[in-house]
């Protein structure tokens, strides 16, 4: 290849949002520098540049930039809006809630923007270069994240074990990167299938180590057990309002890749790494669901219930079928609504000096501020699956994609897990509504965080009633695979 | 039909109980004639509908079909035939008595308490109207957060257990339909329709599947033993509104559901099932109404009752012919109405003794006379005395499970002494004997009290002396029903023959 001299700014045109959002967050540092007294702008700017993305997003054409190292199709364009979305609402319920809890601002939104960009390379990477390069500028930024509240020990904590894991799991991936270039001799994610059926490669040992090293790696990076032993204590550890970004947007960018590779780079193995995720979407959703039963801290509980959302979306990926993997897109997006907005009314009950964390803290909520109860109901019953709610509709196209492609079994487990996962859920709500209230200050709800409320109320109820256009559109996206 | 009525009979009542966050939380008041003019109104609506309803074809009346979610192809689909349309009144008045006992019993969290009446009897009213599987499956799931929280949060003092108890006996059954619904979906042409998904040629393995599937959630919601365990503690922790919804609207829909759909889309798995089912339905009757001669508070004796009563209505319903049928269905009314009766008297009470111990009552007859006398017509009516409704849904499925196996309905018969003798018992325990001290001086019922009370009565008086009333509405729809279950009304097109066999 011979590189022409004059640079072609055109070819840059698929990776504009992410160029947009690195500009936001390097202006973003400067403003909290040079103008300390105006912080209380920084979120309102990073919605501002987030909206411009997700509308650049939606707008674009499907793309292949740099030669096919970049898939700005329409697969990743759902991927981006759900990282961009998480941002959005994240933001709008930070400026309180940071406030609160003393957490220093303008490294906050910068560093998340930065890891938004990682994700949404992540979601368009065509070639395991990319993809590797999307997964550490997302995971880096995350890393000081979780650390940025310095005076707790718990985040500490929290951000030494996520790195060491996350270190771990990259090197995993990595190592099932090599091995799938030494077989084939590419790392463009199209051309491995294409060589894998060239070369006959579908029963080679080697090959198959690779895809169990990239199957852990990603497990990792999706917490899907049993490689979840870091998700509860660092979701627990880290602040919460960064728990909730971290259980949507990068598990969401993480199952972009995963299905990438499997689809696109493996579908010659799908007799393999189908039963294989069976197997695993069972055990997250056993683990994720049985140990939530006898969480006492909220937010642990929605840690566990975290995990076993990752194992229904598996349910979708599992099938090796467009229909499937539509489904996974489309319980990601549920699942981005009904789980910010649960973490959001958890940030709710945080005051000065009380982190507001455990279940105790949620008694009597319906007597001390009847709307946020009332929204609580609705987003606990949609992680339940229960219609009329967005969960149920996004559970019940996963179980019929699942049932669709043979693994009944599969199905039968997943719904009695969910059964389960009632009894916890309701726990929640049998203490906002049928308890006496343990503490009486009135709630303090900001503009952004009810912004952020109504958005996801909308989302959960809007896409249960009507999730129609939900299920075209990823469906429309997937045209092209 | 130019105008949508049974969307309207749907969401009207959704809409009045969203209205209702509009008006301050403290002006209780308002709240409640609020909810009681919605209610009315949703009672008013259903007239047309009663009017209306051509009793001469079994086909889908009211039809409303709108695309809803074209990806998976479900279709927004409602209409009504006549095993539905009578549950379309029996709920809108169930709900507007269920507000006029709540009245006062109500003190906490008003608001919240009307909101949920009121979303749950649009979800019932979507059960009963949904012609679409799926629809179907999202207004039956949906009306257990109402129920939840009416439980869990207007209770008794272990309302909570209760609570948790039936969500989950009803969830676990209704996720395992959910499952049967897919199955179904890939083999019935890929499609939720009921009356598409009827009379398919499917294998006998892959009904007796699906059979299963569907009794898991609707042998619970029945409830049929021995699945019946919640019912007892859901119903005595339950506050009167709640009870009465319960056994007046909620249980019958576990019934309805294996008409609308274990009949006709699973004919052979259901007469190869019969007699199973025959014997459950027998267990239930003889098993309920042992337990209520042991029990020694009353809510829980009334609920025994109800499991008891509904044994009857299975039994008729699974001697799958025209007598059976009609009998289950018309009885599933006829308890809807005397068990919610008594439900809603026993609520009245309750009011004033804040007791629920049989041995805590004792000469109320001379205590709250007018009290008595309702509470002695709804027991005649619950024993089944000839000229009460009862008597009519007894008799009739009695006969139809003489029919098909004379020794079910020799037992089942055994059933109706055993229920003369808990109730008539129970009426002794409470209102004859010497007045117990704490009952002296009880306030006598006041008007609102006796209207809430003296439509039951009508209705049992009226379905008990002139059944064809409600039976004109079954003939035709049942015959078609039958003709499924016996593998004639196939898909349709031998509708006008089926039509001659049964005018």
């Amino acid at each position: 290849m011979i590189a022409s001299v004059a640079v072609n700014w055109t070819a840059l045109e698929p990776v504009l949002p992410e160029l947009l959002l690195i500009g936001v967050a390097v202006l973003l540092i400067g403003f909290d520098l040079f103008l300390p007294r105006q912080r209380q702008l920084l979120p309102w700017l990073t919605v501002i540049g987030c909206l411009t993305a997700l509308a650049m997003v939606l707008g674009a054409r499907p793309a292949i930039g740099f030669g096919g190292m970049l898939l700005a199709d329409g697969y990743a364009m759902v991927f981006k809006s759900i990282c961009l979305g998480t941002v959005i609402l994240t933001t709008l319920m930070s400026e309180r809630f940071c406030a609160v809890i003393n957490l220093r601002q303008g490294e906050y939104y910068s560093l998340t923007l930065l890891s938004l960009v990682g994700m949404l390379l992540m979601a368009a990477a065509g070639d395991l270069m990319t993809l590797y390069l999307g997964l550490e500028l997302m995971a880096l930024p995350i890393y000081a994240l979780v650390g940025l509240h310095k005076r707790d020990g718990r985040t500490s904590e929290a951000a030494i074990k996520y790195f060491l894991m996350g270190g771990f799991a990259s090197a995993l991936l990595l190592f099932g990167m090599s091995l799938v270039y030494g077989l084939t001799g590419t790392t463009e994610i199209a051309r491995i299938a294409e060589e894998i059926t060239a070369r006959q490669l579908t029963a080679n040992p080697a090959l198959l180590l690779a895809l169990g090293l990239l199957l852990t790696g990603f497990g990792f990076k999706v917490a899907a057990a049993p490689f979840h032993l870091w998700t509860p204590d660092v979701y627990e550890g880290a602040p919460t309002i960064l728990t909730a970004f971290m259980s949507v947007a990068p598990k969401a960018a993480g199952f972009a890749v995963f299905g990438r590779v499997l689809y696109l780079g493996l579908p010659a193995l799908h007799d393999q790494w189908g039963p294989i995720l069976a197997v695993l979407a069972l055990l997250t959703m056993a683990v994720g669901n049985i140990t939530a039963l006898c969480q006492q801290s909220l937010k642990r509980m929605l840690a566990y219930s975290s995990i076993a959302h990752a194992g229904y979306a598996l349910l979708g990926l599992l099938t090796g079928t467009i229909e499937g993997l539509a489904a996974a897109m489309t319980y990601l997006v549920m699942y981005l609504f009904m789980n910010i907005g649960a973490f959001a009314v958890l940030m709710l009950l945080a005051a000065p000096g009380r982190a507001g964390e455990s279940l105790d803290d949620c008694k009597g909520l319906a007597a001390r501020n009847p709307m946020a109860a009332a929204l609580m109901l609705v987003f606990l019953f949609s992680l339940t699956g229960i219609p009329p709610t967005g969960g149920f509709i996004g559970k019940f196209y996963l179980l019929k994609a699942a049932f669709a492609a043979g693994y009944t079994a599969t199905v039968v487990g997943a719904v009695l897990f969910s059964a389960i996962s009632a009894y916890f859920y309701l726990r929640v709500v049998r203490y906002m509504y049928m308890d006496e209230p343990r503490q009486t200050d009135v709630l303090h709800v900001s503009p952004g965080m009810s912004a952020a409320l109504g958005l996801c109320l909308l989302g959960v109820l809007g896409l249960g009633v009507f999730p129609g256009s939900l299920l075209d559109w990823t469906l429309a996206a997937l045209s092209g695979m | 039909m130019s105008i949508p009525l049974l969307s309207t009979l749907i969401f009207f009542p959704i809409l009045g109980g969203l209205s209702l966050l509009i008006v301050p939380r403290q002006q209780t008041a308002t709240i409640k004639i609020m909810a009681l003019i919605v209610s009315l109104i949703e009672f008013a609506l259903c007239a047309p509908i009663f009017l209306l309803f051509d009793k001469t074809t079994f086909a889908m009346q009211f039809v409303e079909v709108h695309p809803w979610i074209k990806a998976l192809h479900i279709n927004y689909a409602l209409g009504i035939d006549g095993i539905s349309v009578l549950f379309l009144l029996l709920t809108a008045l169930i709900i507007v008595l269920s507000i006029l006992v709540s009245w006062q019993s109500i003190t906490t969290k008003v608001q919240e308490f009307f909101i949920s009446l009121l979303l749950l009897e649009g979800a019932m009213m979507g059960v009963f109207c949904a012609t679409d599987f799926f629809l179907f499956y999202i207004f039956w799931e949906a009306m257990l957060i109402p129920m939840f929280l009416i439980i869990g949060v207007w209770g008794g003092p272990n309302r909570i257990y209760a609570t948790v108890k039936f969500f989950l006996f009803t969830l676990v059954g209704s996720l395992l339909m959910l499952v049967g619904v897919i199955l179904l979906y890939q083999n019935g042409g890929h499609t939720f329709d009921i009356l598409k998904l009827a009379g398919q040629p499917y294998s006998l393995k892959l009904q007796l599947i699906l059979f299963w599937a569907f009794f898991a959630a609707f042998a619970v919601k029945v409830p049929m033993w021995p699945v019946h365990t919640w019912l007892p503690d859901a119903h005595t922790e339950a506050p009167a509104a709640g009870s009465v919804i319960l056994a007046g609207v909620l249980i019958k829909m576990g019934a309805y559901g294996f008409l609308r759909f274990s009949l006709p889309i699973l004919p052979d798995a259901t007469r190869e099932m019969m007699l199973p089912m025959l014997v459950l339905s027998v267990i239930a009757i003889v098993y309920g109404a042992i337990i209520c001669l042991a029990q020694t508070d009353l809510k829980r004796l009334i609920a025994y009752s109800s499991v008891s009563h509904m044994g009857f209505v299975t039994l008729g319903m699974f001697a799958l012919n025209q007598h059976g049928l009609e009998g289950a269905i018309l009885q599933m009314i006829n308890h809807g109405v005397v068990t919610g009766a008594l439900f809603l008297a026993i609520g009245m009470v309750y009011e004033r003794t804040h007791t629920r111990e049989i041995t805590a009552y004792g000469g109320l007859a001379t205590t709250m006379p007018v009290f008595a006398g309702f509470f002695l017509l709804f027991t005649l009516a619950a024993v089944g005395l000839p000229g009460t409704n009862g008597f009519i849904g007894e008799f009739l499925i009695l006969l139809g499970s003489f029919e098909r196996a004379p020794w079910t309905a020799v037992v089942a018969a055994s059933g109706l002494i055993l229920g003369a003798w808990y109730m008539l018992w129970l009426y002794q325990r409470i209102f004859f004997n010497e007045v117990n001290e704490a009952m002296h001086g009880l306030k006598p019922l006041d008007l609102r009290e006796i209207l809430t009370l003296l439509p039951m009565v009508l209705l049992i008086f009226w379905i008990g002396l002139y059944p064809n009333a409600l039976l004109g509405f079954l003939h035709v729809s049942v015959g078609h029903l039958l003709d499924q279950v016996n593998g004639l009304g196939l898909a349709g097109q031998a509708a006008p023959l089926t039509l001659a066999l049964h005018p």
